[in-house]
């Protein structure tokens, strides 16, 4: 019983960060209907960026933190003013090869500036697991639950009340009748790759607390493909349920299935899972369906 | 208020849409722009409210003025904060959006954020149909319902002149006169000066205090709304109330009389 809570407890940290890292697609996707698929660089700059400071500077981890939002709000601006708005009237799929030019140009960077030895954080949070129940679980890891739950209350509220998130709403909607109201689609493409960079670059920073930060770590921007194609590509709750249930069906999977095949099911269960969510609910578990009047 | 000067427009930067296209808005009135499939109203409207561009069109020539200031090649969002907002034809709606949600899209550009539940509700007076669906997507909503939520998205950004493409297209007749009433009093109560786009002569002229005529990318008749209801020539062509049947076999090429242009 407690290696099965034991196992669900993991899952569900491990899926928050997954629905964090999903956060960022399903953005850029709801404004341009693009996939980012540099959406794994954009979550492991951050963290480099925050090793750096700490370790050679020694700045304190939360103005770390800080300047290193502030470097991927930057980065997402530019990366929107330099290579998204100059095809941002062309087809989709220009815009989707692009990000896997970009995704190879940043992750060539990351390589060139910091090589490809696996890094480790200086310890941030307290040590000492806390023992819930018979649970043990890392206070690094009740942290990224937290903090992820609040980003989920924070972009619900932006999404339904603020005037930003209702016009990048209308945009993702109907970009004619959005220019029509005055809304400024560059603006709104802008601020979205903003948005998107920085919870990138925090769910970055949780993750190599945890497991340390390497390069290769940007795998987790195709990893997180199943997160959002289950939860819905255009649905912000979408993609943090559906980071939990990734996430604990990966570790029970892990947990139970791997000792009995040999090891490896964990990386094949959440794509096993697409397969069914595909066939049996094409537009994900809150995906909105196009409405259709006659 | 407004004037169009002798706009030529381009789409494609071959295919002339606008050959010359002048008229006026006077302030607080309502003005008609009458004319058949692709005489060129809807460019008249786009080259106003600066969405000519995101559809591959420009203005090559004249100029359009509004309150003195010179409009052409500005961005939408600044001529939305000049005070003029296009209903765009076809309702164009946020499908995904609820009624109210649409309605604060359509407040974006203002400056007074403390008003907008006020005036919210006041769209709801003009349009009681609307505050029952208030919560729902605005993509579930019947054809009149959503045109009518075009127009309140319309007032909620309080402009000066509101363009109107096309409300009556694809709605019941009986909703059509009910629409255009409520346009009426829209503008008697809030001032807002109109420019309204329409097929249905009979109805645009009926609330309308001058019309315009297009064909072919420039005006071809203009005058006061009454003295265009009463003229024998657009009763025929327009208004589909002609004289007597005519008789084709005694003018073997049955052609519309060319009018002077203006």
């Amino acid at each position: 019983m407690t290696f099965f809570l034991q196992m669900l407890v993991t899952g569900v940290v491990v899926g928050s960060i997954y629905g964090l890292v999903a956060l960022g697609f399903v953005l850029i996707y709801r404004a341009s209907g693009a996939l980012n698929l540099a959406n794994g660089e954009f979550v492991i700059i951050g963290p480099y960026i925050c090793l750096i400071l700490m370790t050679a500077y020694k700045i304190p981890f939360i103005y770390a933190l800080l300047i290193t939002l502030i470097f991927s709000a930057v980065l997402g601006l530019v990366v929107e003013r330099l290579v998204i708005r100059p095809i941002q009237n062309a087809p989709v799929v220009s815009v989707i090869m692009a990000t896997i030019g970009l995704s190879s140009l940043l992750g060539g960077a990351v390589h060139m500036i910091w090589g490809h030895q696996t890094r480790t954080f200086p310890p941030v949070f307290p040590q000492t697991p806390i023992n819930i129940a018979g649970v043990i679980i890392s206070p690094v890891y009740l942290w990224s639950f937290i903090v992820v739950v609040l980003l989920l209350v924070i972009f619900s509220l932006f999404f339904k009340f603020s005037k930003m998130g209702i016009a990048m709403r209308a945009v993702a909607d109907d970009r004619q009748a959005a220019l029509s109201m005055g809304m400024s689609v560059k603006y709104v493409y802008a601020a979205t790759w903003t948005i998107a960079a920085v919870v990138a670059a925090v769910g970055g920073v949780l993750l190599g607390n945890i497991n340390g930060l390497s390069p290769t770590m940007s795998a987790i921007g195709l990893t997180v493909l199943p997160v959002v194609i289950l939860g819905g590509l255009d649905s912000v709750l979408g993609a943090i349920v559906g980071g939990f249930i990734i996430g604990v069906v990966q570790n029970l999977a892990g947990g139970y299935l791997d000792p009995l095949v040999g090891g490896g099911l964990k990386d094949v269960v959440p794509f096993i899972i697409v397969l069914l969510i595909l066939m049996l609910k094409p537009h994900g578990l809150f995906g909105s369906r196009r409405i259709e009047r006659v | 208020m407004l004037h169009v000067n002798n706009v030529e427009a381009v789409y494609s930067k071959i295919i002339l849409a606008l050959k010359g296209m002048s008229l006026h808005v006077p302030e607080g009135k309502i003005v008609a722009l009458l004319g058949s499939n692709g005489a060129g109203k809807s460019t008249t409207l786009k080259s106003i409210s600066g969405l000519l561009s995101g559809e591959g069109g420009q203005i090559t020539a004249g100029t359009i003025e509004f309150q003195g200031k010179k409009l052409n090649n500005i961005t939408p969002d600044v001529i939305v904060k000049n005070g003029i907002f296009l209903c765009m034809e076809g309702r164009h709606v946020f499908r995904d959006l609820t009624v109210e949600e649409n309605l604060m899209a359509g407040a974006y550009s203002r400056k007074d954020r403390t008003n907008i539940k006020a005036d919210m509700e006041k769209i709801f007076v003009y349009f009681p149909k609307l505050k029952a669906l208030r919560s729902r997507k605005a993509g579930y909503l019947s054809g009149g319902e959503q045109q009518m939520l075009a127009i309140g998205r319309g007032i909620m950004a309080k402009p000066k002149l509101l363009l109107l493409d096309e409300p009556s297209l694809g709605i019941a007749p009986l909703l059509v006169k009910e629409i255009f009433q409520i346009i009426k009093r829209i503008n008697e109560e809030e001032g807002t000066s109109m420019l309204v786009v329409e097929q249905n002569a009979n109805v645009a002229l009926s609330i309308a205090d001058y019309g315009y005529i297009m064909e072919n990318g420039r005006v071809v008749m203009q005058g006061k709304a009454d003295y265009l209801l009463s003229n024998e020539e657009v009763r025929e062509h327009y208004l589909g109330i002609g004289k007597e049947e005519k008789n084709y076999k005694e003018n073997k090429v049955y052609r519309r009389r060319q009018r002077v242009v203006w």
